[in-house]
């Protein structure tokens, strides 16, 4: 029988969080060893696992993956959440690409100081309503289905989900003029794994506080 | 007969070069339309064909593809420069997302501020030859094989040339005791898409000088 998938980072969100939830979402369950020391930081490096030093490190089907789209990537595929063909995964890439952008913002800021992070997460929640969400409404409006592409569950509806809930925790009521992402987060909040994913107990991590901070930038030096 | 692929950018490098190389290095013709003034990038986005507000844009096989990494991977696809299966996929993803990050170092550096030069500087230097060039000369040791991946070119290869010009151009005593990296830059400069690429005259462009810089900051708003 297959070793579950094994994940290496600090205990919160940062890079690893988008991965964490593409898993739960497959219904695949992983295991995670958390980086709490700088010496365990460096013996994963001394041992040769980091391929450039850094995590996200995700073990998985033999390989030491790392590179956070590296491993999103192999992991859409791998669980069927990459579209059917070609055209169908370039319009995910691209709609992934975009929500990453918008959700490494607010994962960098948090480590800014305090009167520059409070800029970043404003201009976040205005990127999100102006630039982002729209976008996303529209394709809903257009095809009128369930999901962001091909009328079936993947990596973009994930992704987005994770994107709404991040920012809705800077602004809860960023959806009020976008009744489909209203019913999509509601849907997708639904589907079993994702439900079991959003309970309290799950492996999910909160948002970062001082101590998380300070833990990282201990670890990583900065 | 399918239109040629058509690139709209700014006159420069920037985030379009790397689609640029992987295009050329696949033999593909294509066209350009540069953005040359605010009222260029704003008729774009009033027009609706820049999905995020952003460029680059390629229009390919009829859709107005956007954000780069998912362009790369939609072209690496369609001309097989993306290895035999999904476990060459996420090498080739992994090495070239490390590479991506040392390129935006030097991407950048025109843009950074004054008093912070030196120091970025310095880190480009420092990561070039601790961090990024000892995984890509190990790579090509453990298999003594022409290729990054799988014994065969692709998109890996392609970026890591481009990648090995733009260091070259920053500092060229970096690639010194990096003897099998220099073996590869001539090997793959030498293939015929390639060296015809590199040659004046193709639609290669060169290091932005101050002016390209300021115009572009202008235009783009940052």
């Amino acid at each position: 029988m297959a070793a579950k998938p094994k994940l290496y980072y600090f205990c919160g969100r940062g890079r690893m969080e988008s991965i964490r939830w593409l898993l739960a979402s497959a219904g695949v369950e992983f295991e995670e060893e958390f980086i709490e020391t700088r010496e365990q930081y460096e013996k994963l490096q001394n041992d040769g696992y980091l391929l450039f030093g850094q995590v996200p490190l995700v073990e998985i089907d033999g390989m030491a993956l790392t590179q956070t789209r590296a491993i999103l990537s192999y992991l859409a595929a791998k669980y069927n959440l990459y579209g059917k063909d070609l055209k169908e995964r370039v319009r995910i890439d691209m709609y992934v690409d975009g929500t990453l952008d918008l959700m490494m913002v607010m994962a960098l800021a948090a480590f800014k100081p305090p009167e520059e992070k409070e800029e970043n997460f404003a201009l976040t929640v205005k990127k999100a309503k102006t630039r982002y969400f729209p976008v996303f409404e529209k394709i809903l409006k257009d095809h009128g289905e369930d999901f962001l592409v091909g009328n079936k569950f993947s990596w973009a509806d994930i992704q987005l989900l994770e994107a709404i809930l991040m920012v809705e925790e800077l602004n809860a009521s960023v959806l009020c003029d976008f009744p489909l992402l209203k019913a999509f987060k509601t849907r997708i909040s639904n589907i079993p794994t994702i439900k079991k994913f959003l309970q309290p107990g799950s492996q999910r991590k909160p948002a970062p506080d001082s101590h998380y901070i300070e833990l990282v930038r201990h670890i990583l030096q900065f | 007969m399918a239109g040629k692929p058509k690139l709209h950018y700014f006159n420069a490098r920037g985030r379009m070069e790397s689609i640029r190389w992987l295009l050329a290095a696949a033999g593909v013709e294509f066209e350009e339309q540069f953005i040359d003034s605010e009222e260029d990038l704003d008729k774009l986005r009033n027009d609706g064909s820049l999905m995020f507000q952003q460029v680059p844009m390629v229009e390919i096989d009829g859709m107005k593809m956007v954000q780069t990494r998912a362009i790369l991977n939609y072209i690496a696809t369609k001309y097989n420069l993306y290895g035999k299966d999904m476990k060459e996929r996420a090498l080739i993803d992994m090495y070239v997302e490390g590479m991506a990050d040392l390129y935006e170092m030097i991407l950048l550096l025109p843009i950074c501020p004054p008093e912070q030069k030196d120091a970025k500087v310095a880190l480009i230097k420092e990561r070039t030859i601790n961090r990024y060039f000892p995984v890509f000369e190990k790579v090509l040791k453990s298999h003594g094989q022409d290729y990054l991946v799988g014994n065969k070119l692709s998109k890996a290869d392609i970026h890591l040339l481009e990648l090995l010009y733009a260091v070259e151009e920053f500092d060229p005593s970096l690639i010194t005791d990096f003897p099998l990296l220099k073996a590869l830059k001539a090997r793959i400069s030498n293939l015929p898409t390639v060296k015809k690429f590199l040659q004046p005259g193709s639609q290669r462009k060169p290091l932005a000088d101050e002016k390209t810089v300021e115009k572009a900051r202008k235009i783009f708003k940052f």
